[in-house]
């Protein structure tokens, strides 16, 4: 099952395994707003409404639980707080769901009964169930069905959140994250740890965590964050509701972006640290979403004054009153592997010889595990360790309100030859890029008095931008697309909400409010 | 299949003619009109049903050729998004055939056989005639290679296209280019063939006598009795007789047919399948379409007890693309068989189920390979597959599969009806029960005769009435294109597949063709050297290069340009290379004819 | 410890490849067999990571009582088979297999040509004034180049855009014979047909029908020069995915891109910006 994925175009090479599950005969059902290239290769393609995605998930347990398809044994082995959850969901009735999510009751129906009678299956996400102001509950509607179904914690079966960037899994393993240190060992809640690293470290761990992307925006409007440095990521560009972030982030009183671009928010800087690209022009590892570390290599000397992040980092510790000496990607790996435990076996030979390992790996005669949570299976109590808790959670619409002044609703994604803002994908010429541009249904085309490839005007409650109208017929009347792949020419960020999820700090990128407005003809032209 | 559309439409008309075979969309998504409400909110899809709808991709193609006389961007486009095949491999396969054209042309295309038979009966005059002929604007002419009518040589076949239930498309024998002019607007009868039968069982004894449109008639004169038998046997008992009767299959390879029905029935791998291959494309061969257009009902009862003996309970007949009459007598008696449960959940009461599915060609002699003809009824290029695994293994759609030529299995009604044993003991140990020989070229009588396992050729030709006006016989061509040449020396050849093999030459499909002395050898080779390359899929390097260098070095032969010593072992390795290395029987036998007439004959001015 | 589930295990047959006699798991082909032996093999049209199409028929073997020959690639072994890989049938058609291909396409580019062509004493001249493939090398696009000119039709391409690996179908083999060509529908533009420009067709090209636009670039300027480039391995930057790169670099540039056939996340089979992404590293300004 894939949920608010589109993986054919953002994680191509992923989709070859899926696609080769298919032509084994495996069934694929894909949940999307839109009729994806991912869609159409799906036996059952569920096309509900943007936001509506715990209507659609509430309603599929509900089906389970009433057609009597739970796992029983494993809920009672595995789980707690099943009742709770069931009463939960007993109002989202099919009839209900299909209202909500537009989506036909027997094709829920349908979903639910294949879902809970197969023998593996997995759910396999990305931001369309992330970039919505209630991203964490929309998790664990998903985790729910899993648990229900006792699709997880064995061979084949699970929950793939599939990463957007090489690193983004390893990101958070290296504790990038304001809750956990590296190895995912709690800053509040896991004091051991803590000591661990003051000991290594030499220096007291703050015990409180640290804020997340929108509580630092939130801190710099209250006055709170002034000083901003900023490693690899454009947020001038990348942000929802663009206005709102270019103000903050020009209020600041110093900003430090260290980047292998002069980006959007480079340009913005006090100090711009030139950076080399770490996956040619550095060493080091990157952790994939399949939780595999795996080694990058530097084939290129890096350009002109650009510098390894880690000795751009070394410096600013020396200048800062530490000095650490020039550290090798490999002496700052070693590090984390006394550190982090789930990390412990992974020398680079083993890398090296294994071509990437799976964490956890505690040892060195560890192969690294192939999947997660197969202690949920263990007969002894104690081997199962921690019960899987289900979660009540209940459908939300999204923030940003569909009205007759702004009847229609936008999301935004990415397509196959683009990445992100852009930066690196503008580089190439790729034969199938054609730039920006609102896609829209031919019926909506036609409600709208517009024309395909027509300029229209944009406008959200927050903003508006210039952009070219592109029918697409995967697209139902009320339903537009856009990338944010080319920031410099359409800024679409001017139109979304940054309505944010409180417990992820993600935006509502996926629901926008919009209407469509002609542009006054042109004399002449 | 996220599929990457034809940016063209279809003509109301194309739509109309791929939805009669297809039936209508059942969503926007399909190619039918969009409903944004429904179809916006959910659609279902998924390999599966796309695997399980490709086979109807050749009928489509047929549907919108038939219609407007080609296949235009915007109906390959359509079909493929019915279908959910990507439009290049719909391409691909549309573009194989030869009777499938991706131009525009006039709705009218007279194809004009130049093949050996009818070379050596005036093909290139007729050609030459055509050349000079106006047509009109709708119509035009094309060389053909063999039609299947050699015994009318020269002939033509009129392939038109516009309505949907029309007349099929008119045969034309002894060919004028006045008769080929007129025939545009008329529809002239059928060349009738002539038909002799020699012997007690017979294949033909209702060809010709009993009216092929009526079940009941065919029921009058023994139909359906064989089935009945076949009942009374059991499915084992069936293929006890068959194995008793040592039946050699038709086609060309001899396996014995019996071994065959085992091996399928044996198979626990569920469904099987029944395939008549009626595809007999081979230069010289008429016999199967004779059979079919003379006795449609034997062959599904036939076909019958085949899928009763082997546990298939769907049968599929694949026949030439270019016999129109056999096709709607085959169509029509199938209509009469389902609607008086010959065919069907029970089949006769006998509480047994099997139907047949009709299937035409498009020009294309590999499509008559096995494994060919399974990949094309599958709607995938008629290329054949690498064997093993074999058909009674995995066959059409991977299934396990019996497949037989029309006259392999038209003999079997004649086993039951006498016996497995009886049979046997007609024609010699080796090659029993009777066999047909397409005679042609310049024969006093060229037909079709019936004659028991053992006869010589020089009788075989003294029952045509000998060579025609009396001249001396330059060769024989047995089996075909891909058969051998004998020479006069060897008239007293006994027709049996031992006797062809101790002598290095074969039955084949039953092609004897006789050259008199007023034929040019070399140009007879060049053609079937021309015949090789036109129909080699192109799929392994032998075979498709190979027959390109062997006209190539022929052509210089006949030019007696450079050393033939130097040609010889050209054609001599390359020979050994496409019998040796090729994929299928095409590559593989597409030097013997010439090699045998070079070294037997003297061909191109060699010593004999 | 976690389970995962594996096969039954597979039963050894007993064959002989050139007297010697070898055990091989059911259901490996002749031509692992041949290599477990140490017994060089030629192939053109084979490859690891796709289904063997066995068309180009150089690898034929001779299987004693068969009457023809058949080709290593996809034979499996039996119990029993007794195999010659060079006796004279077999060195007689491997030898024509390489005549007549290369006397009918230009095969100066692909790498295998000149030792199997020399192995076997080849001689493609000796059909004279044959006919071939020869046609202008088609560029549509800016990432690839594909000439025909040098095309054996060995399937492949074919293959890596289809159920292989890409599943995308940009194109297919259309027309038949000697004519048989890789094609779009109706011979569309790249650019008007359902390529992705994963390059996955490139990937496997044996001959260099298939080039990139940088490689063949380079060779138009004379400044490609394979002795002077490096290859490093590293991971992707496009997508969580952990796709391999094998970074092929000549003077501090990269000019190609490929994945190793045996990596269990690619299989070598990379997408359009793993393939071609990698230019933003190195569009510097002039000095």
């Amino acid at each position: 099952m894939l949920w608010g994925s589109n993986a054919r175009e953002t994680h191509p090479i992923f989709f070859h395994h899926v696609l080769k599950g298919v032509r084994a005969g495996a069934r694929l059902f894909v949940v999307d707003p839109r009729r994806t290239a991912s869609a159409q290769w799906a036996d059952v393609w569920l096309g509900l409404d943007v936001g509506a995605d715990i209507a659609l998930a509430n309603a599929v347990a509900r089906e389970i639980l009433h057609a009597g398809l739970e796992n029983r044994a494993f809920i009672e082995r595995a789980t707690t707080g099943l009742d709770a959850y069931a009463a939960c969901v007993e109002p989202y009735t099919l009839e209900r769901a299909e209202r909500e999510t537009g989506v036909p009751a027997a094709a829920i129906r349908e979903l639910a009964h294949s879902f809970a009678r197969a023998d593996r299956a997995q759910i396999c996400w990305t931001l369309g169930i992330t970039e919505h102001h209630n991203a964490v509950d929309n998790v664990l509607a998903l985790i729910n069905l899993a648990l229900l179904t006792g699709h997880v914690g064995r061979y084949g079966s699970g929950l793939n959140p599939l990463r957007g960037q090489n690193n983004v899994q390893g990101g958070g393993d290296m504790g990038a994250i304001p809750n956990k240190l590296p190895g995912f060992q709690d800053i509040e809640k896991d004091a051991t740890a803590r000591a661990k690293f003051d000991a290594a470290w030499g220096v007291a761990v703050p015990p409180t965590y640290g804020w997340h992307l929108s509580d630092m925006f939130a801190g710099m409007e209250r006055g709170e964050l002034t000083h901003l440095y900023v490693i690899g990521e454009n947020p001038a560009q990348s942000e929802a509701d663009a206005h709102r972030a270019l103000a903050l982030l020009g209020g600041l009183e110093q900003l430090v972006v260290q980047d292998i671009f002069l980006t959007k928010t480079a340009a913005m800087a006090d100090v711009v640290l030139p950076a080399t690209a770490t996956w040619c022009e550095a060493e080091g590892t990157v952790t994939s979403s399949e939780r595999r570390v795996q080694r990058v290599r530097k084939a290129l000397e890096p350009p002109g004054q650009a510098r390894d992040d880690i000795l751009i980092i070394c410096d600013l510790a020396r200048r800062l009153g530490h000095d650490w000496g020039d550290v090798s990607a490999e002496q700052a790996w070693n590090e984390l592997r006394s550190l982090s435990p789930m990390h412990a076996g992974m020398s680079y030979r083993r890398l090296e010889e294994l071509g990437g390992i799976h964490w956890p790996c505690y040892d060195e005669q560890h192969p690294g595990e192939q999947f997660l949570h197969s202690r949920l299976w263990a007969e002894d109590p104690a081997a199962r360790g921690t019960l899987a808790p289900f979660s009540v959670v209940e459908q939300e619409p999204p923030v940003d309100e569909l009205t007759p002044e702004f009847p229609i609703r936008l999301t935004t994604g990415r397509r196959l030859d683009s990445f992100n803002t852009g930066v690196q994908t503008a580089g190439y010429r790729s034969p199938m890029r054609r730039g920006e541009s609102l896609d829209l249904s031919p019926e909506d085309g036609e409600r709208y008095g517009v024309a395909d490839g027509e300029v229209v005007r944009a406008r959200s409650r927050r903003g508006s931008v210039e952009v070219p109208i592109r029918f697409d017929e995967s697209l139902r009347p009320g339903l537009a697309f856009m990338t944010l792949h080319f920031g410099d020419d359409v800024m679409t960020n001017l139109l979304t909400i940054d309505a944010t999820d409180p417990k992820s700090g993600t935006a509502e990128f996926k629901a926008t409010a919009i209407r469509i407005e002609k542009l006054p003809a042109t004399v002449g032209a | 299949m996220d599929l990457h559309p034809i940016d063209a439409a279809p003509t109301p008309e194309e739509r109309a003619a791929i939805d009669l075979v297809l039936g209508l969309a059942t969503s926007g998504w399909e190619g039918g009109e969009r409903r944004p409400e429904l179809d916006g909110h959910v659609a279902y899809g998924g390999t599966e049903q796309a695997r399980s709808r490709r086979h109807l991709l050749l009928p489509a193609l047929h549907a919108v050729s038939d219609r407007v006389g080609w296949i235009s961007r915007g109906a390959l486009g359509y079909v493929s998004q019915r279908l959910s095949i990507p439009p290049a491999e719909a391409y691909g396969v549309a573009s194989f055939y030869a009777m499938l054209s991706m131009q525009e042309r006039p709705r009218t295309l007279v194809h004009v056989c130049d093949d050996i038979a009818c070379r050596a009966n005036g093909a290139e005059d007729l050609c030459a005639a055509m050349e000079r002929t106006d047509l009109g604007p709708a119509a035009a002419w094309t060389r053909s290679p063999c039609l299947g009518l050699c015994e009318a040589a020269p002939a033509a076949l009129i392939q038109r296209s516009g309505s949907n239930h029309g007349d099929p498309w008119p045969a034309v024998g002894k060919a004028t280019a006045e008769t080929l002019r007129d025939a545009l607007t008329t529809n002239p009868s059928p060349p009738a063939t002539f038909v002799k039968r020699n012997v007690a069982p017979s294949l033909l004894r209702r060809v010709g006598k009993v009216d092929p449109t009526s079940l009941d008639e065919y029921r009058a004169h023994g139909g359906y009795q064989a089935l009945r038998v076949a009942v009374g046997l059991g499915p084992e008992g069936v293929t006890r007789e068959v194995k008793d009767s040592k039946l050699l299959g038709r086609g060309g390879a001899a396996f014995p047919t019996g071994l065959k029905w085992e091996a399928v029935a044996k198979q626990p791998v569920r469904p099987h399948y029944f395939v008549c291959n009626a595809d007999e494309s081979e230069p010289g061969t008429f016999k199967d379409r004779v059979l079919t257009e003379g006795d449609p009902f034997a062959l599904i009862e036939s076909l019958t007890i085949a899928g009763y003996a082997t546990g298939s309970d769907q049968g599929y007949v694949y026949l030439r693309g270019e016999y129109p009459l056999a096709h709607e007598r085959l169509r029509h008696a199938i209509e009469q068989c389902r609607a008086r449960g010959f065919l069907g959940d029970d089949v006769m009461g006998e509480g047994f189920a099997f139907d047949v599915e009709l299937r035409r060609g498009a020009g294309a002699y590999i499509a008559g390979e096995e494994t060919a003809l399974f990949n094309s009824i599958e709607g995938f290029r008629p290329e054949p597959r690498n064997k093993p695994p074999f058909p009674v293994e995995r066959g059409l759609f991977g299934k396990p599969t019996g497949i037989n030529n029309v006259e392999t299995l038209m003999n079997v009604l004649e086993i039951l009806r006498i016996g497995g044993a009886a049979y046997a003991r007609i024609g010699t140990p080796d090659s029993t029960g009777v066999r047909l020989f397409c005679l042609s070229g310049c024969v006093e009588r060229p037909g079709l005769y019936e004659v028991e396992f053992g006869t010589s050729l020089r009788e075989l030709l003294a029952l045509a009435g000998g060579v025609r006006g009396g001249r001396p016989i330059l060769a024989v061509l047995l089996g075909g294109a891909a058969g051998t040449f004998v020479t006069p020396d060897e008239l007293d050849l006994r027709l049996t597949f031992e006797d062809t093999r101790a002598a290095g030459a074969a039955l084949g499909s039953g092609v004897v063709m006789v050259f008199d002395d007023s034929v040019n050898l070399g140009d007879i080779l060049l053609r079937i050297a021309r015949f090789f390359r036109d129909e080699s899929c192109g799929q392994c390097v032998p075979c498709r290069v190979g027959t390109v260098r062997q006209e190539e070095a022929l052509h210089r032969l006949a030019a007696a340009n450079g050393s033939r010593d130097r040609e010889l072992l050209l054609l001599t390795e390359v020979g050994q290379a496409m019998r040796d290395a090729s994929i299928c029987g095409l590559g593989q036998t597409a030097s013997g004819a010439i090699l045998s007439a070079i070294t037997k004959l003297g061909a191109f001015g060699g010593a004999r | 410890m976690t389970a995962i589930p594996v096969g039954p295990p597979r039963r050894l047959v007993e064959l002989t490849i050139d007297g010697q006699t070898t055990r091989v798991p059911e259901g490996t082909t002749v031509l692992e067999a041949c290599r477990s032996l140490g017994i060089d093999t030629p192939t053109l049209c084979y490859l690891e990571n796709l289904t063997p199409v066995n068309v180009c028929r150089v690898c034929v073997v001779e299987v004693e009582g068969a009457r023809v020959l058949a080709p290593a690639c996809s034979r499996k072994a039996e119990a029993g088979m007794v195999i010659q890989t060079d006796s004279e049938r077999v060195r007689l058609s491997r030898k024509l297999v390489l005549e007549l291909l290369a006397s009918s396409v230009d095969v100066s580019l692909a790498p295998a040509s000149p030792g199997y062509l020399e192995r076997y004493q080849a001689d493609p001249d000796r059909f004279g004034d044959a006919a071939t493939v020869a046609q202008p090398p088609k560029i549509d696009n800016d990432l690839y180049v594909r000439d025909y000119s040098r095309c054996i039709l060995c399937y492949k391409c074919v293959e890596a855009c289809g159920v292989d690996a890409q599943n995308t179908f940009a194109i297919a083999v259309a027309g038949r014979g000697f004519d048989a060509h890789i094609s779009t529908e109706f011979d569309v533009p790249l650019t008007e047909s359902a390529c992705v420009y994963c390059g996955n067709c490139i990937g496997v090209c044996p001959t260099g029908a298939l080039m990139f636009r940088s490689e063949h670039d380079m060779r138009e300027h004379g400044t490609w020069d394979e002795t002077q480039q490096t290859t490093v391995d590293t991971i992707c930057p496009y997508c969580g995915v952990g796709c391999t790169l094998e970074l092929h670099v000549q003077d501090n540039e990269i000019v190609n891109v490929t994945s190793p056939l045996d990596h269990s996340v690619t299989s070598g089979h990379l997408c359009i910006k793993g393939r071609f992404g990698w230019q933003f590293v190195q569009n510097r300004p002039s000095p």
